[in-house]
């Protein structure tokens, strides 16, 4: 029990509520921006835990996921009952129950669960302000005294009660506990919740007339559809283009950092190894940050307004054809600009196989690291015809933009009627009232989601980075002499073990028509799509990416069968490889992350692997009958 | 889409109209989902509103406890209420 906590072992305190009632606002001001987190074991529910600031004894505050019941429906609900009977960690020595004011009637079913859990527990009232501006009124001390543990008010946002809070939150031996405990059977708790309200609260808080009048706009049939796509519009148009300008920056310092590194070390392979190995993978890394920064940016403010319920809501029906819910949508609308952000945001997405099936489709949605891709060899293969008022060039973009699309769809509707078949959880969502965010804690939350991806991925990415440097760079071969700057890097490449690998796979991808030049781009891919744009550059011996390199690549002779090597039939499978394959380490490094194993990544490389293939090849085989 | 039900008649949840009300009086809650539309606070003798529906049909918004839920239709068809009251004439 609580009397065994000594100094060295700091005091460990749950929080508890269900989702919306104010949790993180709370956690936020009880732990300051000092929260560690983490994942449970086995399971994809994100751990935070963080130390009690101004605290007269050292505690730790532990934010247990946001659920409606401790009866859980899949194994990331069962965190909660996991951490409360001690099973994932020390068990907590208290728990705080959080619960939104405004809705304590609802509530009050969960405390009745908690309290028999036979924790010492105290209530804590979030929204009291709203409470009383809805003109609603909730009697405390009264309320106390039925349900008899310790009960307290806070302005969570505006930090008000806190510092009671933390006081009581320094001696929860001395809390008081129920004499009786609520009853277990779902009905005869409603009962006991009935009698408790009866006592305590004086008014009912009447409907927000704000939300009322806001949703008639925005739920309307034809207006909320409009402005809902309108926001997605807007909201894709953000992380697609508005980003574009930071992520050219951090490119263009990187680059010129690394010519700074290079020019400073002696010429020789430590030189190249930290300009192009080094900056170029770090550069990989915080390229990203942009993106994601926005993505919460506009995320969080979105929900922390309460429109994403409603935007899920809007949707849910469309997503449902496919076996999902409204709010996979947002994280596939934001896979279209990159399936790193796509891929955390679906931590929105309660249901866990929802999620999973959102997270192994995510990277069939056209990224924009596919763009450079599409770009060089629409550019130099498809001819610039017009088909009545359309360009030839952009029906086949958009053509590769749809089959990427309706394959996540379809990948999502199979998956879901076959691997991850199986009941789950039940589609519900609260519709919280509107409200107006807070500032800081929109702040943390956006940070917190950066500094979680540079961490926990870029970390990965970094390293995956410098070992494709290693191979496409070892062994260091002497060009024959003579040979200009260009001639002596496509010499190297040849020879280094990416060479011998890209020569070595050729087998496997002649199907396909693609020759050693290809394999070493495609393995060089695996770091980021678009690196085989640079990776051909070097192997053409290309001065610059754009028009010479279009201009090797339409003119480059087989040796051995005397033909070109970019037929027709090349190029269409090699877009059609690049439609479907995941060659996208940082893609992969999130899915880690984020689902906790690395057995989904490697069932997600593996599929859309094979996918890939078989699609390529069928491209092939079509456009070489037509040619 | 005003329904026309007698007072005291017996229906599924996803059968009311927007603005309909209803006192819920047995979930079928023979698995997990069923239990969980009691922890959401669909539990007999619990009064329940129907807000709206979402611009497709689907998902219905309720009002029950002070806060509003949705759930898929196919879920609110474990819920049966006893009507109460139609939508008033105006909305």
């Amino acid at each position: 029990m609580s009397e065994a906590v000594s100094p060295a072992n700091p005091l460990r305190l749950g929080l508890l509520g269900s989702p919306n009632c104010g949790k993180t606002t709370l956690f936020n001001g009880l732990t300051g921006l000092r929260a560690r987190v983490g994942n449970y074991p086995g399971v994809t529910v994100e751990r935070r835990e963080g130390a009690l600031r101004h605290a007269r004894r050292s505690a730790v505050v532990i934010d247990l996921p946001g659920t409606y019941s401790l009866e859980p429906l899949s194994p990331d609900e069962a965190v909660v009952r996991r951490v409360l009977s001690g099973e994932l960690s020390t068990r907590p020595d208290a728990l705080v129950v959080v619960a939104d004011a405004c809705t304590l009637e609802r509530s009050l079913l969960l405390l009745a669960q908690v309290l028999r859990e036979g924790l010492p527990t105290c209530l804590v009232l979030t929204m009291t302000d709203e409470l009383a501006a809805r003109g609603g009124h909730i009697d405390l001390p009264h309320l106390e005294r039925a349900l008899g543990i310790p009960v307290l008010g806070v302005v969570g946002h505006r930090g008000l009660g806190l510092d009671a809070l933390r006081s009581l939150l320094a001696a929860p031996e001395r809390w008081t506990r129920p004499h009786l405990l609520p009853p277990a059977d779902a009905q005869a708790r409603a009962g006991w919740a009935a009698s408790v309200l009866d006592h305590v609260l004086h008014r009912r808080p009447h409907t927000s007339r704000l939300t009322e009048a806001v949703d008639r706009v925005v739920l309307h049939p034809l207006a909320g559809s409009a402005l809902f796509a309108l926001v997605m519009v807007l909201f894709f148009q953000l992380i697609f283009a508005w980003a574009t300008p930071a992520m050219n920056a951090i490119d263009e310092f990187v680059a010129y950092a690394a010519d700074a590194a290079h020019a400073a070390l002696p010429a020789g392979v430590l030189a190249d190894f930290v300009a192009e190995g080094l900056f170029a993978g770090v550069g990989a890394v915080v390229i990203f940050v942009p993106q994601i920064a926005l993505l919460f940016g506009v995320l969080y403010l979105l929900e922390d307004v309460g429109y994403m319920a409603r935007a899920a809501f809007v949707v849910d029906r469309l997503m449902g054809r496919i076996g999902l819910e409204g709010r996979s949508f947002v994280s596939l609308l934001s896979s279209y600009a990159c399936a790193v952000p796509g891929i955390m945001a679906t931590r929105t997405i309660p249901a866990p196989r929802d999620r999973l099936v959102t997270i192994l489709v995510a990277p069939l949605m056209t990224c924009s690291a596919r763009l450079p891709v599409y770009a060089l060899l629409i550019g130099a293969f498809v001819p610039a015809a017009a088909i009545g008022p359309f360009g030839l060039q952009g029906l086949v973009l958009l053509g590769l933009y749809l089959t990427g699309s309706l394959s996540a769809l379809a990948v999502a509707a199979v998956l879901k009627r076959t691997l991850l078949r199986g009941e789950g959880l039940p589609f519900y969502m609260e519709l919280p009232p509107y409200r107006m965010p807070t500032f800081r804690l929109w702040g943390t939350q956006v940070w917190g989601s950066v500094r979680a991806f540079l961490r926990r991925a870029g970390t990965i990415i970094l390293a995956v980075s410098i070992v494709l440097w290693v191979l496409l760079n070892v062994p260091r071969v002497e060009a024959p002499p003579g040979a200009s700057a260009a001639e002596a890097r496509r010499h190297a490449l040849e020879h280094s073990l990416a060479g011998t690998a890209g020569h070595a796979i050729e087998p496997l991808i002649a199907p396909l028509g693609f020759d050693w030049k290809i394999g070493v781009g495609l393995l060089s891919s695996l770091a980021a799509r678009e690196v085989i744009v640079s990776t051909l550059a070097q192997i053409y011996a290309a001065t610059d990416e754009e028009s010479s390199l279009r201009q090797a690549i339409r003119a480059d002779i087989d040796p051995r069968t005397g033909q070109r090597v970019f037929t027709p039939a090349t190029v269409a499978a090699l877009l059609v490889f690049f439609v479907f394959a995941l060659q996208c380490l940082s893609t992969i490094a999130v899915m880690r992350r984020e689902t906790n194993s690395w057995r989904w990544p490697a069932f997600a490389f593996g599929y859309l692997l094979a996918i890939a293939w078989l699609a390529s090849f069928g491209a092939h085989e079509l456009v070489s009958h037509w040619t | 889409m005003k329904t026309d039900f007698n007072s005291g008649a017996r229906l599924s949840l996803d059968r009311l109209a927007p603005g309909d009300a209803g006192v819920v009086t047995h979930v079928e809650a023979h698995d997990g989902i069923g239990r969980r539309l009691l922890d959401l606070g669909f539990i007999p003798g619990t009064p329940v509103r129907v807000v709206r529906r979402a611009p497709l049909g689907d998902p219905v918004a309720f009002e029950l406890r002070g806060s509003r839920i949705c759930l898929r239709r196919s879920e609110a068809a474990r819920i049966f209420v006893e009507f109460a009251r139609a939508a008033e004439d105006a909305s």
